[in-house]
This record gives C-alpha cells, sequence and structure tokens, in this order.
C-alpha cells in the first residue's frame, strides 16, 4: 500500500498536469447537502455513501464524488465554457468487502462548453491518455447514446419506452422488462384476472396518499398495454446484437452500421461514434486496438449517458479501474442547466497509480 | 424471548434463571460457574456478538441480518431455537389491487413520483434488508422512512405509502387493512443461538464452550 504521503504528492502532480492543460483549480466541500444526491441516486447512494445531520441544515453527505457539485458549482456560476480540475477526497460505504477503500482521493477533470461534443470527448480522453501513458493501462470504451437512441426507435408505446429507459442501468430488470414488451413472458395469472374483472366496485378502505382513483387508473393503463402490439423479434434480434457488441473501436462500428441497416434511427449515433473515433484517430490515439463495449458501465450506477470510458490495469486487474469518465449532459438537465449545456469530465485516483507502478 | 429461550436451554438440561425480581438483568447458569449469563436487549446482541464482547449469544436472525452487513466474517450460527418465528415483510394497502408484485410496486413509484414529485416511501425499522432486497429486485424510485415501531399506522398517517414490517401471524396487517405482496417475503427469522467468530477463547473458554455445546448435543 503506497503511502498516504505519496497519494498525496501524486495527486498534486496529476492536479498540475491537468492546470498546465488549461483547467482552473477548484474546491469543493466534503459535506454536501444530501437531498440533491437522494433526488438523482435515489434510496441506493445510502449503501455507498456515509450520511450525517445537524438539527440546522439537516442531512448531509460526505462527498461521494465530486460531478454532482462541481456540476453545481459551474451552473451556479453561469458561464458559457469552462475547464475545471480537482483533488480531493471521496467516501463511499464499503459493508461488504473490507479491502476496499472507503476513503480515496480523486483527481479530475471536468470539461463544460456549448460547443462542439465530440472535440471535448476527444479532449478529455486525449488528454487522460496523455496523462496516464506511462503506467501501461488498458482503456476501454462505450457510449450509452447508442443503445439509448436504440431503445427510443422501438416501434412501441412512449410508456414502454419510457420503461425501459427508467431501468437502463439495472441491465437484469431491463431485460425482464423488455422480455415482457415482446410477449416473450406472459403476464401474470393475477394481472390477467385484473384486467379482466370489473373493479368498479372496491369495498377495501382507502388510506394514504396514492389515491383510490390511482389505481383504477393504472388499471386502464395496465389493459391499454396489454393490448399494444408486442416489440418485434425482428427488433428484439437487432437489440441484441446490440448489446453482444464487444470488439476494436474499427470492428464495433462496422457491425453497428451492419446493424443500423435494421435499424436506420441508429445511424446519426453510430455517426457521432465514428466522428469520435476519427478524431481520437488524428489526436495520435491508438484506435485500431482501442476497446469498445456496447453496454460497457451500463451495470453502475452513473450518470453517464454518452461517451463513457476507463483505463485498467491488465496486470492488476483485481484493482478497480485506475480512471474513469465520461459524458453526462442529462445530468446538467437534471440538475437545473440549460439545454445546451454539454458536459464530459473523468476522475484518476492517484493511490491506484502508485499500485500499478510499483 | 427471555422465557421461551431459558425453556429451551432447560429442555436440554442446562437451568438459566434470573437473579432478584423481574426488574433486575442479572442472571446465572446452574452448575457452570465458568458461564456468565448477560441479559441484554436482542437488538443489541449482534453488536456485542461482532464487537467480540460476548463469545455466545440469542437473538433473532433478523437482527443480526439488519446490523451486521458482514455477518459471515463476524458470527455465525450455531442452531436455530424453533421459536420466535417472524417474517420480514413488504405490504401494501389492502385497495391496491393493482400491486401484486414487486414488478408492479416499481411501476407504481414510477408513476407516484411522476404525479407527486415525491418518491414512493417505504416505512421500516430493517433499512439495511429493505434496500438489498429491493436493490435486488431492481425496484428504483422509493425512499426509506425510518419507523421504529407501530409502522402499521404510517400509510394512514401520510409518512409513508407502503411498509416492510416483522410479522408472525400478519393478524396487525389485517387489521390495519395491509396486504403483504406475493413476491415480499424478505426474511424469515427465528430466535438462534450464534457464536462470535471475532472474540478470543483462550484455553479455559475453549473447555467451557464445547463442555456447554455438548451438553446441548450440538
Amino acid at each position: 500500500m503506497p503511502s498516504r504521503a505519496d497519494i498525496f504528492v501524486e495527486a498534486n502532480r496529476l492536479l498540475q498536469c491537468f492546470e498546465t492543460a488549461g483547467a482552473e483549480i477548484v474546491e469543493t466541500s466534503i459535506l454536501q447537502p444530501a437531498d440533491v444526491f437522494l433526488d438523482l441516486y435515489g434510496e441506493d447512494i445510502r449503501a455507498r455513501a456515509y450520511t450525517t445531520a445537524d438539527a440546522l441544515r439537516g442531512e448531509q453527505m460526505l462527498r461521494p464524488d465530486f460531478t454532482v457539485p462541481i456540476a453545481l458549482m459551474h451552473i451556479k456560476n453561469a458561464r458559457r465554457q469552462s475547464r475545471y480540475t480537482y483533488s480531493g477526497e471521496v467516501f463511499r460505504r464499503q459493508e461488504h468487502n473490507a479491502l476496499r477503500e472507503n476513503e480515496y482521493l480523486q483527481v479530475g477533470y471536468e470539461v463544460f462548453s456549448v460547443s462542439d461534443e465530440v472535440a471535448s470527448d476527444a479532449e478529455v480522453f486525449a488528454l487522460f491518455a496523455q496523462v496516464l501513458a506511462p503506467f501501461d493501462l488498458k482503456p476501454k470504451t462505450g457510449d450509452m447514446g447508442i443503445l439509448t437512441a436504440a431503445v427510443r426507435s422501438l416501434k412501441t408505446t412512449e410508456q414502454r419506452k419510457s420503461a425501459l429507459m427508467r431501468h437502463i442501468w439495472r441491465p437484469k430488470r431491463f431485460r425482464e422488462i423488455l422480455n415482457r414488451y415482446a410477449g416473450r413472458t406472459p403476464i401474470s395469472d393475477y394481472q390477467a384476472a385484473l384486467i379482466t374483472r370489473d373493479v368498479a366496485n372496491l369495498d377495501f378502505p382507502e388510506f394514504g396518499l396514492r389515491r383510490r382513483q390511482e389505481v383504477y387508473d393504472r388499471i386502464e393503463r395496465l389493459r391499454q398495454d396489454n393490448d399494444t402490439v408486442p416489440i418485434s423479434e425482428i427488433e428484439m434480434t437487432v437489440l441484441e446484437r446490440l448489446l453482444e457488441i464487444k470488439a476494436t473501436a474499427p470492428v464495433a462500428i462496422e457491425r453497428l452500421l451492419d446493424i443500423a441497416k435494421d435499424l436506420p434511427a441508429l445511424s446519426s449515433s453510430i455517426e457521432r461514434l465514428r466522428l469520435r473515433i476519427d478524431t481520437f484517430d488524428a489526436g495520435g490515439i491508438d484506435v485500431e486496438t482501442l476497446a469498445f463495449e456496447a453496454c460497457y458501465g451500463r451495470a453502475k450506477m452513473e450518470y453517464y449517458d454518452g461517451f463513457i470510458f476507463e483505463f485498467m490495469s491488465e496486470t492488476y486487474d483485481d484493482l478497480p479501474p485506475v480512471a474513469t469518465g465520461g459524458r453526462y449532459d442529462a445530468l446538467m438537465r437534471r440538475l437545473g442547466a440549460g439545454s445546451e449545456i454539454s458536459a464530459v469530465g473523468g476522475v484518476i485516483r492517484p493511490s491506484l497509480i502508485l499500485e500499478v507502478s510499483q | 424471548m427471555m422465557s421461551q429461550t431459558f425453556r429451551w436451554f432447560m429442555n436440554r438440561g442446562i437451568y438459566m434463571r434470573r437473579l432478584g425480581d423481574e426488574r433486575t438483568y442479572s442472571a446465572h447458569i446452574d452448575g457452570i460457574d465458568e458461564v456468565s449469563l448477560v441479559m441484554l436487549s436482542a437488538g443489541e446482541i449482534p453488536r456485542e456478538l461482532a464487537a467480540g464482547r460476548l463469545h455466545f449469544g440469542v437473538t433473532g436472525t433478523d437482527l443480526v441480518y439488519e446490523k451486521l452487513p458482514c455477518r459471515e466474517s463476524h458470527v455465525e450460527s450455531v442452531i436455530e431455537l424453533g421459536f420466535g418465528r417472524a417474517s420480514l415483510v413488504l405490504a401494501v394497502p389492502d385497495f391496491w389491487i393493482d400491486v401484486d408484485t414487486l414488478d408492479d410496486l416499481d411501476d407504481v413509484a414510477a408513476d407516484f413520483r411522476a404525479r407527486s414529485g415525491m418518491r414512493l416511501r417505504i416505512a421500516t425499522g430493517y433499512p439495511l434488508l429493505v434496500r438489498e432486497f429491493l436493490n435486488k429486485a431492481g425496484v428504483a424510485d422509493y425512499a426509506l422512512v425510518d419507523s421504529q415501531g407501530a409502522t402499521e399506522g404510517t400509510i394512514k398517517n401520510e409518512v409513508a405509502e407502503a411498509i416492510a414490517d416483522i410479522t408472525s401471524t400478519g393478524e396487525t396487517l389485517r387489521a390495519n387493512s395491509l396486504r403483504i405482496l406475493s413476491d415480499g417475503l424478505i426474511l424469515d427469522s427465528q430466535a438462534t443461538l450464534w457464536r462470535s467468530c471475532v472474540a478470543h477463547f483462550d484455553r479455559g473458554e475453549t473447555t467451557v464452550a464445547s463442555d456447554f455445546l455438548s451438553r446441548l448435543k450440538i
């Protein structure tokens, strides 16, 4: 284990690298208001973050990540364009694995702009590749935008699409819902009975905030949903082929273009991917060996909704990724930013750099 | 739970009794002076076992599971005592006839949030177990509300929309017009004898412990 002093020295070195690259050094508080995180991530964040409280400010969390406070700061600054860098500790509860650290330093770089998305993706990725070049790490990339475009293009109701979008980060649940919408799993006997019988006369007492009318409304929705044409096997096959893509970037693009023949709605997001990879190439990144996975990053509870990347050590493959990052435009919208703001960034864990370079 | 525990041990030839009147919390085991009997609230026993301050303890599975997320490295179950049976279950109002499963609950949570701007609230005294359970089932858009008693009343009082609580017969749930989801069983619990994996056993204590367990025919 590297010493704390060494980790701080390494963090400072990385911060300097990012500052030299043009970022402004910023700080955020360690204690963050809990409601922002709870609103974004839901109850699951409590399993990952330390919560504390006082009588005046209410519930607060020990900073579980930098992205949210930095994004809020940018929105408050009301600038069109900014590059920020920061270094500090984040805190994560580790109740199931004593070997995982519950407090570690992160050094990050975030770009907020209103300009070319692809250019900022490339700027961030190239900078991370350059800073991490001495450490023999393998990058992996993904793009949540392609899967979301595929879901949005499905020939089905908005209600079904939004249910799928809501669970896009939970692969198992996403699959269950998808199978049901494709008619592969039948509705339960209970639900079948519910939508066929007359339920107007219910003698159960009504109480609580959810009203009886909402129960009736939902039954009506279930009825309509039951009459909806299932998602076709052709569309299911296309989605499955898409989810399976795990290849080098050029091969992945080939396969995606092939899939787009059956799903033309994917064209623009594939075009963006191709443009991004071309920009990487022009910037001197070896794209021929660059790994791309269509559903990479999906199983983690994160907020990335476009380009995603990580840098892992192949030698120390039991360690978490040394660096992770991606695009989070949707998070900005949810935090109240204007629709024109584009946001992309990433973090490095200096302790892991020291571990892999031992 | 104390008298049932005493009876369980008595049936196996170990006589435990309270010293003094029923307001005192000191006790004794007849004939085994090397074992000191400590009386603690059932909710504190997991913590004491995990800290290694107790070698053995009797408490419910629910409390051990809730309080010790890494229980495998702290305690092991010696034997289930067969009483104090209860289940931690997820329940909703009877009139929510559209909600039969967790899948329905998730759908309703999304709808409730869209309508009210608020996450569907679930009142419980078992946040860890409930969160894990709902996370595994892929239920999103809910919030847990801490409830340390009278949990069944929280929906009527509009501080929660659903509850996760311990029930043995389901009588209280029924009396409050609540119904358990068909896949809403979170945990089956009963009184269990636990051994601390953390507590230090010196040579004398090891002998006493094995003698104690052999008397129980374990």
